[in-house]
């Protein structure tokens, strides 16, 4: 049944996507050496809530299977050996499912708050974490504005848990596990202009069941990680109250006046070691006469 | 004359390790108030972190998912770091401007301020989960460059080596080394004005570390500013913790004072309580401005604006008056207590920032373990106890003059 109704499901996709000009939507293979990020789209209006994501992403990253389910009752968090979560939420229109995973900003704060590069933003668009530069001080889970970041606290050799965009499947050419294995077609791939087009044009193209709002377009400077939701995302709970600039950008200006203090206080202080001199030379002659 | 000066070369080298092992024994009383409590912290301290670095994190603090940092960078990484800030301010007024009225406490709180940091940033060490990576920043094989946390660090390790040159005459002439002195000394001035330079930057960076938590920190606290308060709260800061624990080395250590000493100290105080007062009347200002200019207003009437304006008014305002009042009187108790009350305000602000108000429309509320204080206080047992052995032999309360004179005695 759920097979047969996600090759329907496929096709039908298939079909919109050339109709509309996208290629293959969901099926685009990477490209190497690609100059533009890749992204994600999550159409909530489709998500059916069946794990299947999750199963998929705990098999790609070796994490153990979920043993929970969405349950509107209960929030399901991300936990350092779970880098996807689906939540369901009761909203004004019944039962919708979220999905929650690190969002790869375009101009992360962990990549920039990070003070060994372990937190590191590749050309393809994924932030992943190198647990051979980390000193786990946990600066970049203070820093992001998703908090998606995951520590393993109970352990003596603890790793930062993070959806990585299956940034491993993706230099072999193939498409992040989630979206391979989305029954629903709720998940699509592809290059983030792309994407970004085709979810306002499911938006354009049927108003009433979407409102007009691509999360993760401009949140945080975008991200590749996007939404389109039925309901406005405030209901999903979704933080919409956080900045559209870049996140890393709240330092520069201090980073910037670095080199700046760097040159000009001890040229001042110098300076004014030399002004509060009492008259040294007098005294000196005077010794050598 | 040739003699003399051929035994005081001669002598140190021959006695050193006799006289290094001589100074290892402890001097003073052993059973005192303060050693039958920190003996014990100490020790269960050092048995907390054994565990915690056995079983994680989680076996020791409260730290979670939503609360990255929590006690142990708050209050010993963020707060100590502003108490530990009387050193450049003071070397700056000393070498500086050559204000030699307080050239008697630099040695002092050049040594206190180097414990500070060796202590309570070494601390930051507990709280690495992958401690053994923390190379990493240092030997150049993965420099992050554009993070705050990198500027910080480094700024750490530099700034302890500048206040170490600093403070080196003073371990040359514990050693007799007078050469070594000489050339020690040669090196304090580029020391000191590299050492301001990097506590401006890292005084700041430390503020500026929560930049990017925009929207976790309450809008009472958070501010673009913060930076700027930082740097300007650590100048109090640095010269109230000089305050304090002056009153307390002074009377613990009395007899090592020149008979004058006393007399002067009240002039040092009062000195130090004007400028204290001027830096907390323009964070004022900042704060007010700040809070104006960012439309918060309104946050002032609720329960963390109530807290706020204990901060603020109880913790900077009240001790501001103080500290003036101390000035005008020449009461030294008066200056004492705005030095103590201003201490906890910079605790309750740096709290406030990255731990009290840090996500604060969260349900679950982080509060430290018992566990989390006890390694805490184990750790700022263990600075006063270096603290302590270092005034038993240094010389860095006595007049140098004196100091020379009593070496020359005891070798000749």
């Amino acid at each position: 049944m759920s097979i047969d109704r996600r090759e329907f499901l496929k096709t039908l996709g298939v079909a919109g996507a050339s109709l509309s000009g996208v290629s293959a939507l969901g099926q685009s293979k990477p490209e190497s050496h690609s100059e533009e990020f890749y992204a994600i789209l999550h159409d909530i209006t489709l998500c059916e809530g069946c794990q299947e994501c999750e199963f998929a992403c705990a098999v790609a990253n070796s994490l153990p299977e979920p043993s929970d389910y969405p349950d509107s009752e209960v929030k399901r968090k991300l936990k350092p050996d779970q880098y996807s979560v689906i939540n369901a939420v009761e909203t004004s229109i019944g039962e919708v499912y979220t999905k929650q995973q690190c969002m790869h900003c375009a101009q992360p704060a962990c990549a920039s708050a990070c003070l060994t590069k372990a937190m590191e933003k590749h050309e393809e668009g994924p932030i992943t974490w190198d647990g051979d530069k980390c000193m786990g001080c946990r600066f970049c889970m203070l820093s992001c504005p998703f908090n998606m970041p995951k520590f393993e606290y109970d352990s003596n050799n603890p790793k930062i848990g993070k959806c990585q965009m299956c940034f491993s499947r993706l230099t072999e050419g193939e498409i992040p596990a989630c979206v391979e294995n989305c029954p629903a077609e709720a998940l699509i791939f592809g290059k983030r202009s792309e994407i970004l087009r085709e979810a306002h044009r499911r938006i354009l193209d049927d108003p009433s069941n979407y409102v007009d709002h691509v999360y993760g377009e401009f949140e945080a400077g975008g991200t590749s990680w996007l939404n389109i939701s039925p309901v406005p995302f405030e209901e999903l709970g979704f933080n919409t109250s956080m900045d559209h600039k870049p996140y890393p950008e709240l330092t520069k200006g201090f980073l910037y006046s670095v080199p700046s203090v760097f040159v000009l206080w001890p040229a001042l202080l110098l300076g004014l070691r030399e002004a509060t001199k009492r008259e040294p030379e007098n005294n000196e002659l005077e010794v050598e006469e | 004359m040739s003699e003399h000066i051929l035994s005081k070369d001669l002598q140190p080298k021959t006695n050193r390790w006799k006289f290094l092992l001589g100074e290892l024994k402890p001097k003073g009383k052993l059973l005192t108030p303060f050693n039958i409590i920190s003996v014990p912290v100490i020790l269960l301290g050092l048995v907390l972190i054994i565990i915690r670095f056995w079983k994680g994190l989680s076996s020791i603090t409260n730290l979670s998912q939503e609360v990255p940092w929590g006690l142990w960078i708050g209050f010993d990484v963020v707060t100590g770091v502003a108490f530990a800030g009387g050193a450049y301010v003071l070397t700056f007024m000393v070498y500086i401007l050559r204000m030699e009225k307080y050239h008697s406490i630099v040695r002092v709180t050049v040594l206190n301020g180097f414990l500070a940091y060796l202590f309570y940033a070494g601390a930051l060490l507990l709280d690495l989960g992958r401690p053994w990576n923390v190379i990493n920043p240092i030997i150049g094989n993965s420099f992050g460059t554009s993070s705050v946390l990198f500027l910080v660090a480094w700024h750490f390790m530099l700034y302890m080596l500048a206040e170490l040159i600093e403070f080196s005459p003073a371990i040359a002439e514990w050693l007799g080394a007078e050469r070594a002195r000489r050339i020690l000394k040669s090196l304090t001035i580029g020391a000191v004005i590299f050492g301001i330079t990097l506590s401006t930057l890292h005084q700041s960076g430390l503020g500026a570390l929560f930049l990017m938590a925009k929207g976790k920190i309450h809008p009472l606290w958070y501010s673009e500013f913060i930076p700027i308060l930082f740097f300007v709260s650590s100048i109090f800061a640095g010269l109230s913790m000089v305050i304090f624990e002056g009153s307390i080395t002074h009377r613990v250590f009395s007899h090592q004072l020149a008979k004058g000493n006393h007399k002067s100290h009240d002039q040092i105080l009062r000195g130090l309580a004007k400028i204290c007062s001027v830096a907390m009347f323009a964070y004022l200002f900042l704060k007010i401005l700040d809070l104006v200019h960012g439309h918060h207003l309104s946050h002032l009437f609720t329960s963390w604006g109530a807290w706020y304006l204990v901060e603020i008014i109880g913790f900077v305002m009240i001790p501001m008056f103080l500290f003036i009042r101390g000035v005008k009187t020449g009461e030294p108790l008066i200056i004492k207590i705005a030095s103590l009350m201003t201490l906890i305000g910079i605790i309750l602000n740096r709290l406030n920032i990255s731990v009290i108000g840090f996500n604060w429309m969260t349900v679950d509320r982080y509060i430290p373990t018992w566990m989390e204080f006890e390694v805490t206080f184990a750790v700022l047992f263990l600075e006063i106890w270096i603290f302590r052995w270092v005034l038993h032999r240094l010389p860095v309360l006595r007049p140098i003059e004196e100091v020379v004179k009593s070496q020359n005695i005891e070798r000749s």
